[in-house]
């Protein structure tokens, strides 16, 4: 970049990424060193910018809510979601109450499967192997409930306004409760493996400490932002799809270093489960899909639906002029405002803290990139 | 509070203020030369405290650019969206909010970058999705390029 790896005033510019292993995709940091203590850091975004939002703009109703499974992929569920929920509050229908619960059970086995593979990577940026592979054994057990009901692993493309895309697969209901009961079981390994672990805690205890009104200021959401003490869970402050039926606790902490960001998503996994559980027999009989008409269009005016991702809150901002394609889409994404707190938190850390605090922040580049 | 009273306080703070209802959110019209003091009071006047900008974007209405700023108050739970009206198609500016609020920083930049808006006394405006030397704004209506097909 024609720039000096030495600055004038004694530092050391050290480039790391745009392909390195810590950032799960193509993000490129700019770390300025004093020695090993980090003074700086500047984001250069973009590698894979795809302008999801100026595609959008040319697609219909019905369409645009698929590229959104390429955003955040290990939320497709939920991104899709998000975006039924906006055409929906557009056309002012509601969801049919089976097509609701589906959409609970399968958003809640998404976040399940997103926080087992970031809990996986978390422990391989650190130097422990062995949690990659119990975390992927679990998360394909999940992958395989998706695949036998929306035909897809990654870009489940399973949300259309008014309901979900087809009927559960017969099978549904009690390979869930096989897999529920196995990852109920296996919860208890994982925190044998790592969450003890005397290595992992001093790695991780007073790290990169983010807090709460620089949380609230960065605009973080999610684990992120929950660790640091603000109460941030879209599904508690503004319920979507029925979770306001169902029982389930906002888990909170207030140190807001690596540690507390780890123990928040840990303890999310158990409530995921908890919400499956109480919804998996109590799935209602009747229609999967509210009818639409075949080309939707939604009246003249502004929508926004936020919904709580496995990273955070996500909003869709659609503007529309009436006519078959939004005028305007905007996606608020969870990483891209988490991912700007990153040089406040690794502020005077050692440069080899930074992948412990670049992991419990859970980056995923799509999602900031678009 | 609520929309009502809400609308009764941003009154006092600044008369020349018009409202839209007719979304889910209250809408607030403010003048883009009288932003930055309007922001910096509902940042700090007590009854507001609007500490939370979730979402910062702006739309390109063809004769003019709207910015859009959506607001919460994590103690008071009031949310409302601040518009601010861009005349100047050719040379778009307005004031900078990264100092009230962090958030701001980076969004501001993705607007830049996709809009062409200019952010007065913003610490950092670059480009942050696309290459430096990029001619054009791709979220502009009137985009176009070699690679764009007109339909």
């Amino acid at each position: 970049m024609g720039q000096d790896v030495l600055t004038e005033d004694g530092l050391f510019m050290v480039n790391i990424g745009p392909q390195h292993p810590s950032t799960h995709g193509v993000l490129h940091l700019k770390v300025w060193l004093d020695g090993e203590t980090i003074v700086k850091i500047q984001p250069h975004l973009g590698y894979i910018h795809r302008s999801i939002e100026k595609m959008s703009e040319n697609l219909s109703y019905r369409n645009f809510i698929f590229a959104t499974s390429r955003m955040d992929y290990l939320s497709a569920h939920i991104n899709n979601e998000a975006c039924a929920l906006t055409v929906e509050k557009g056309l002012g229908i509601q969801a049919t109450p089976r097509a609701k619960v589906i959409r609970i059970i399968m958003a809640e086995l998404t976040r399940l499967a997103s926080h087992q593979l970031w809990w996986g990577c978390t422990g391989l940026d650190l130097g422990a192997v062995t949690p990659f592979f119990y975390a992927f054994r679990d998360r394909e057990a999940i992958n395989g409930i998706m695949e036998e009901t929306c035909g897809a692993r990654l870009t489940m493309n399973y949300m259309v306004p008014g309901g979900v895309m087809y009927d559960l697969h017969p099978n549904f209901q009690k390979h869930t409760k096989d897999v529920m009961a196995s990852i109920k079981k296996n919860l208890a390994d994982y925190d044998n493996l790592l969450t003890g672990n005397v290595i992992f805690e001093m790695r991780t205890k007073g790290v990169g400490v983010l807090s709460k009104e620089d949380a609230i200021s960065f605009g973080c959401t999610g684990p992120t932002a929950r660790a640091s003490g603000v109460s941030c869970d879209i599904r508690k402050l503004f319920p979507y799809s029925g979770y306001e039926n169902v029982q389930f606790d906002e888990i909170l902490a207030t140190g807001g270093d690596c540690y507390d960001r780890y123990m928040c998503r840990m303890a999310e996994m158990r409530q995921s489960v908890n919400i499956i559980e109480q919804l998996i027999d109590t799935i209602p009989e009747g229609d999967f899909q509210e009818k639409t008409k075949a080309v939707i269009k939604l009246p003249k005016g502004e929508f926004y639906q936020r919904v709580e991702t496995a990273r955070g809150e996500l909003g869709v901002y659609i503007v529309s002029d009436g006519a078959a394609s939004p005028y305007r889409v905007k996606y608020r994404s969870p990483g891209f405002s988490n991912l700007s707190a990153l040089s406040q938190m690794a502020q005077g850390v050692k440069i080899g803290d930074l992948v412990a605090i670049m992991a419990t922040i859970d980056l995923v580049i799509p999602d900031i990139d678009r | 509070m609520n929309k009502e009273e809400l609308k009764i306080a941003i009154t006092e703070i600044l008369p020349e203020i018009t409202f839209d209802e007719t979304g889910e959110f209250l809408n607030v019209f403010v003048p883009a030369t009288s932003l930055l003091p309007f922001m910096n009071s509902i940042r700090s006047n007590n009854n507001f405290e609007m500490d939370y900008l979730f979402c910062l974007t702006c739309i390109d209405w063809k004769d003019h650019f709207m910015m859009v700023y959506h607001l919460h108050s994590k103690k008071h739970r009031h949310e409302f969206v601040v518009k601010a009206k861009l005349e100047n198609r050719e040379n778009p500016e307005i004031e900078s909010l990264s100092g009230i609020w962090k958030t701001a920083d980076f969004h501001e930049r993705e607007v830049f970058d996709l809009f062409g808006i200019n952010f007065l006394h913003h610490p950092d405006l670059r480009r942050i999705f696309m290459d430096d030397n990029w001619k054009g704004f791709p979220l502009r209506k009137d985009y176009m390029d070699e690679n764009m097909i007109e339909i």
